[in-house]
């Protein structure tokens, strides 16, 4: 903190002259919500798996009995880390996946009961596409015609349409904390007709953590299994209990990208939204990539070994960032719950700031974060998720940690992060 | 709607205000990207008295949610959208 002067007047140094003894310096990765470094368990134990588990588990020799073994393993350590049965776990090729196949089997498996799934606004984009596409058309689902490119389904396989209502959407708002309304998810979920309700554990944007085992509760008086999104949760915090299904995602908790997990309940019915195998058991079909589940599942179980010390942590370091940006920057907004908030993440926006401009200077000085700014989205909308809250869009950075931040590094951010500010708005005349 | 990006606010701040004579003071950002219509609404409420009314065209996305977001923040009075990329702040501090 005492060299936060001298930094910037190196970092004058630094934009002026091209070689420079003195670097802003080393590079700190401060997005650990979109996809952690992965842990070094992930790294031995993908390694070890891509020499002994690249097999086939379903044929009858000793390679893929050895890789049948790993897979085995595999599942086990994922039922003992989420506290759930084995045969009630499916891996998917991503989180998205694992999350758009429990919102949309779980629609399926409910088509008698009802047609509507109740969400909240702040859901995941996977979930909101999912709900869109069930919205619109529980035709896409269920007319082979609408070219969504399945094949025309068998009867039975799950893509039928619901006999007791029509396919629909109903979403529950949260207040400006991004803390979900309970009184309303209360009316949503005992209406009739109601399939499915689906709420994230704890927002991706804002993290705040969201009143779980209260909205289980409501689903339960009304009858109605709730999907929990965990992908930001597992590995950080746990997940309260009341739930039917839930995912989660490999690479948020420092395993490998491409490996979801999916967890249906016993006693909840499922039906995969897609075509199955030959194998009996539901799931994605086609080979699992064995590589990267053994790796994710080996990594799940080192970081929840640490999870308690790594969360005190990183929730020290993010309360740092929440006081000093405050502190340090004239009219800043630092959204989502202070306390009751994921241990990991923060978001917070810049009123008159670009938010491209400040990812890029931050970018420029080693800082790699995100933004739920419109500028910096494919779609030039601002994120639905600070819409939701009805917090400021523009200028904003989503900053998450992971095991291998320091406060080092989080002390270099805080200190220069003013004066990229500042002179992005003297630019604007601000 | 594919406004070049510049840092800078468009000339169209300069020259779109208008005041018309029932109206309020309307401030046209239209094809600008937030934060400038923000930024050109800080800079104009500036120039009007306390409890005048100043009406912000903006067809940026971002707008609907960032002017009544601006207003929280900075203790001014939003009143609503009489029309889509119409809005009104009053100044109240």
């Amino acid at each position: 903190m005492p060299a936060r002067e001298d930094r910037q007047q190196t970092d004058d140094t630094v934009r002026g002259v091209e070689y420079t003894a003195v670097p802003a310096g080393a590079p700190a990765y401060l997005d650990a919500a979109t996809a952690a470094p992965l842990h070094p368990v992930a790294a031995e134990a993908l390694v070890a798996a891509l020499a002994d588990g690249w097999a086939d588990p379903s044929r009858l020799y000793a390679a893929s009995r050895r890789a049948q073994q790993l897979s085995d393993a595999a599942h086990a350590a994922f039922a003992e880390a989420l506290n759930v049965r084995v045969d009630e776990v499916s891996l998917w090729p991503s989180g998205t996946a694992a999350a758009q196949a429990a919102v949309l089997g779980g629609l399926a498996g409910r088509a008698r009961a009802g047609g509507t799934l109740v969400h909240s606004t702040i859901e995941h984009s996977a979930v909101l596409h999912a709900a869109r596409r069930w919205a619109a058309a529980g035709v896409g689902l269920t007319a082979p015609a609408a070219g969504v490119g399945l094949v025309a389904p068998a009867a039975g396989v799950g893509l039928v349409a619901p006999a007791a209502g029509t396919p629909a959407a109903a979403e529950v708002g949260v207040d400006l904390l991004g803390r979900l309304d309970l009184g309303a998810w209360e009316r949503a979920v005992s209406a009739p007709g109601v399939a499915l309700a689906s709420l994230i554990s704890a927002s991706h944007e804002a993290g705040t953590v969201q009143p779980v085992a209260a909205a289980a509760s409501y689903c339960a008086e009304a009858g109605v299994p709730l999907y929990v999104d965990a992908a930001q949760s597992v590995g950080h915090m746990p997940v309260p209990d009341g739930w039917s299904l839930l995912s989660a995602s490999a690479h948020k908790w420092g395993g490998p990208p491409g490996v979801g997990v999916l967890v249906v309940r016993k006693g909840v019915r499922w039906i995969s939204p897609l075509p199955q195998d030959d194998l009996y058991r539901p799931g994605p079909p086609g080979a699992l990539d064995l590589p990267a589940v053994v790796a994710a599942a080996a990594s799940l179980r080192a970081v929840l070994a640490e999870r308690e010390t790594e969360a005190a942590r990183l929730s020290a370091l993010i309360d740092r960032i929440r006081d000093r940006v405050a502190a340090t920057i004239p009219d800043v907004e630092v959204v989502g719950d202070p306390v009751d908030r994921l241990p990991h993440l923060v978001t917070f926006s810049c009123l008159y700031v670009d938010g491209e401009a400040l990812l890029h200077a931050l970018d420029r000085r080693g800082f790699a974060v995100s933004s739920g700014s419109s500028c910096t989205a494919s779609t030039l909308t601002p994120s639905h998720v600070l819409e939701a809250m009805g917090v400021l869009s523009h200028g904003n950075i989503r900053v998450s940690l992971h095991r291998g931040t320091t406060s080092a590094e989080v002390d270099r951010f805080l200190a220069e992060l003013p004066e990229i500010v500042a002179n992005i708005r003297k630019e604007v005349g601000m | 709607m594919t406004a070049p990006r510049s840092p800078l606010p468009d000339k169209s701040e300069m020259s779109g205000e208008s005041l018309e004579p029932d109206g309020p003071l309307t401030l046209d950002c239209r094809s600008q990207l937030c934060p400038l219509p923000i930024i050109a609404l800080a800079k104009k409420i500036r120039n009007i008295g306390l409890g005048e009314v100043i009406r912000v065209l903006a067809d940026d996305p971002a707008a609907a949610n960032d002017i009544p977001a601006w207003c929280r923040m900075k203790g001014q009075e939003y009143l609503g959208s009489p029309e889509v990329h119409t809005f009104d702040v009053r100044r109240v501090s």
